[in-house]
């Protein structure tokens, strides 16, 4: 017979390092299994989307990469092509490549930084992140030779990037990619078959494939789950349907599957950059777009594959210079949706663990 | 390579509803239909179990207030077929706006209903655990909506314009 103590009510975070930013989780404890979980968000919410109704179109890109702080291109890179499809406006040839490389290496830091904090949350304190900052660490460098910022890239403009790339970038981005699948293989001989890993992350935090898909989620946790589904393929932009690449999937939705989808993601990443670096035309790097941009009477849906999921900007204009509605689609936040589902059932451990598997950047949660 | 995502036209989405549920009153325009809140429900579990439709996928739910009535822009997803349909719904009401919740038909409305009911104040009836998201319970007002907030006489913080926009002979500030 089951013995069922008094429900007990512990609040993680929301100042916790595993919570990854200021998200509290409300668990009430029946002994050592989590029978019910609330979450709580709101604590960075800055009301982007009210703030953004005042300012202009081009005055609103800086908002874009501080939603999620980590992957700042893939931010820009979304809400610019949302203006862009709103007001018609083409994009040079050279412009779609860079921002290519750019979103590319975005989500190979993002991955990084990641799948080090995962691993951080499985016990293994920060020598695993310690070693994939190392890539990440280049990467921002280059990131800074482009654009002078590291993390609040605020590099695309609508109608192409800001800066062209210096001469300097594609001797060290053709360094960085030919110690990288040597540095790959070291993590995977590392983790993959680790058995601190094995034990803390299979079979924990399982998320079904139709409750993915009725759950909203997107990105790594949809393909971890075995949905074949990356917007780069089904709806392409940019140039990436002159790319080759694979998409990942994992086959029981567990965090090891997640895991494994983004150590993969991070090869394919690499897999794309060569290709964008060979194809890389010349020509300008911006369209000529009116400072005070002020496209015609409309609304538009567009939505990219962030590093997190599908980040999409739904943009309302009146016809005036600021948008009419400026909404966000955040992935952080919806891949959230089945948080109550992946972990009921569990110890409070497993938990900490499914959260840092889910992958959630407090800044685009509460935007 | 696969092609892009389609949005389905409005006009094909309509007649596929009409055809199967007549009682809902609907029209279409270009990229989207749009609904009255009550067959809501009716017409997105349909919109979700049709073999054709199939939209299994709830991209994202906007709230647009428009001043005197609101707007919920539902966009609805199909990953096996590729395409979009985008559903909306007029809510006249703008002092107390209700709409039925999707929470029974797509778990991921959840949250995204919760948000809309945080910033645009829109109550989803039968929503099981309706509470503001992001501000805390007892903020006065929603922010998203245009009426907060706002100076008397309508004016807004900033130029508005670049100084380049200036009129002939004007410099600096107005």
């Amino acid at each position: 017979m089951p013995i069922h103590t008094e429900p007990f009510v512990v609040n993680i975070g929301p100042q916790h390092p595993s919570t990854h930013g200021v998200f509290r989780m409300r668990v009430t404890l029946d002994g050592e299994r989590i029978i019910d979980v609330e979450m709580v968000v709101g604590y960075l919410h800055r009301s982007m989307e009210k703030l953004a109704e005042e300012r202009t179109y081009t005055q609103n890109i800086p908002f874009t990469d501080r939603m999620d702080y980590l992957a700042a291109m893939t931010g820009n890179l979304a809400y610019c092509l949302a203006a862009e499809k709103l007001s018609g406006i083409p994009v040079p040839e050279r412009a779609s490549y860079l921002r290519v490389i750019f979103a590319e290496l975005q989500r190979m830091a993002s991955h990084a930084m990641a799948i080090g904090i995962y691993l951080n949350d499985c016990g293994a304190w920060h020598t695993p992140l310690m070693y994939l900052f190392r890539e990440r660490e280049k990467i921002l460098d280059l990131f800074e030779m482009t654009c002078g910022a590291r993390l609040t890239t605020i590099y695309m403009r609508i109608g192409g990037v800001a800066f062209d790339i210096p001469d300097e970038f594609i001797p060290a981005l053709r360094a960085l990619l030919g110690e990288l699948p040597e540095r790959m293989s070291e993590y995977e001989d590392l983790l993959v078959e680790n058995e601190i890993v094995l034990m803390r992350s299979r079979d924990v935090g399982v998320l079904p494939p139709d409750l993915a898909v009725a759950a909203s989620v997107s990105g790594p946790m949809l393909r971890g789950s075995g949905i074949v589904w990356d917007i780069r393929k089904a709806d392409p932009y940019c140039a990436y349907d002159r790319m080759e690449f694979d998409i990942p999937v994992g086959y029981n939705g567990d965090c090891y599957d997640r895991l494994i989808v983004r150590l993969e993601e991070m090869r394919q990443s690499a897999r794309i950059v060569e290709q964008a670096l060979e194809q890389l035309p010349g020509g300008p790097i911006r369209a000529e777009v009116p400072l005070m941009l002020r496209p015609p009477v409309g609304e538009t849906y567009s939505r990219i594959e962030s590093p997190k999921g599908e980040l999409g900007f739904y943009l309302v204009s009146d016809g005036g210079p600021t948008p009419y509605r400026f909404k966000v689609r955040s992935p952080s936040l919806l891949n959230l949706s089945a948080l109550k589902e992946m972990i009921v059932g569990m110890t409070v451990a497993d938990a900490v663990v499914t959260l840092g598997s889910i992958d959630i950047n407090l800044g685009e949660v509460d935007r | 390579m696969a092609a892009p995502t389609t949005t389905l036209p409005g006009p094909q989405v309509a007649e596929r509803i009409r055809a199967a549920l007549p009682s809902i009153a609907l029209e279409e325009a270009g990229q989207w239909v749009m609904l009255e809140p009550a067959g809501l429900p009716e017409a997105a579990r349909f919109l979700r179990d049709d073999p054709e439709l199939d939209c299994k996928y709830l991209v994202a739910i906007t709230g647009v207030d428009y001043l005197d009535h609101f707007e919920l822009v539902y966009h609805l997803s199909s990953l096996a077929r590729n395409h979009l349909v985008i559903l909306k719904v007029r809510v006249p009401d703008h002092e107390q706006p209700e709409v039925p919740s999707l929470t029974p038909v797509w778990v991921g409305a959840r949250l995204q209903e919760r948000e809309v009911y945080d910033l645009m104040g829109i109550r989803f009836t039968g929503h099981p655990n309706l509470q503001r998201l992001f501000l805390w319970e007892g903020f006065p007002g929603h922010p998203l909506r245009k009426d907060f907030l706002t100076l008397p006489g309508g004016f807004k913080p900033g130029l508005q314009r670049f100084p380049k926009e200036f009129p002939e002979g004007q410099e600096g500030s107005p």
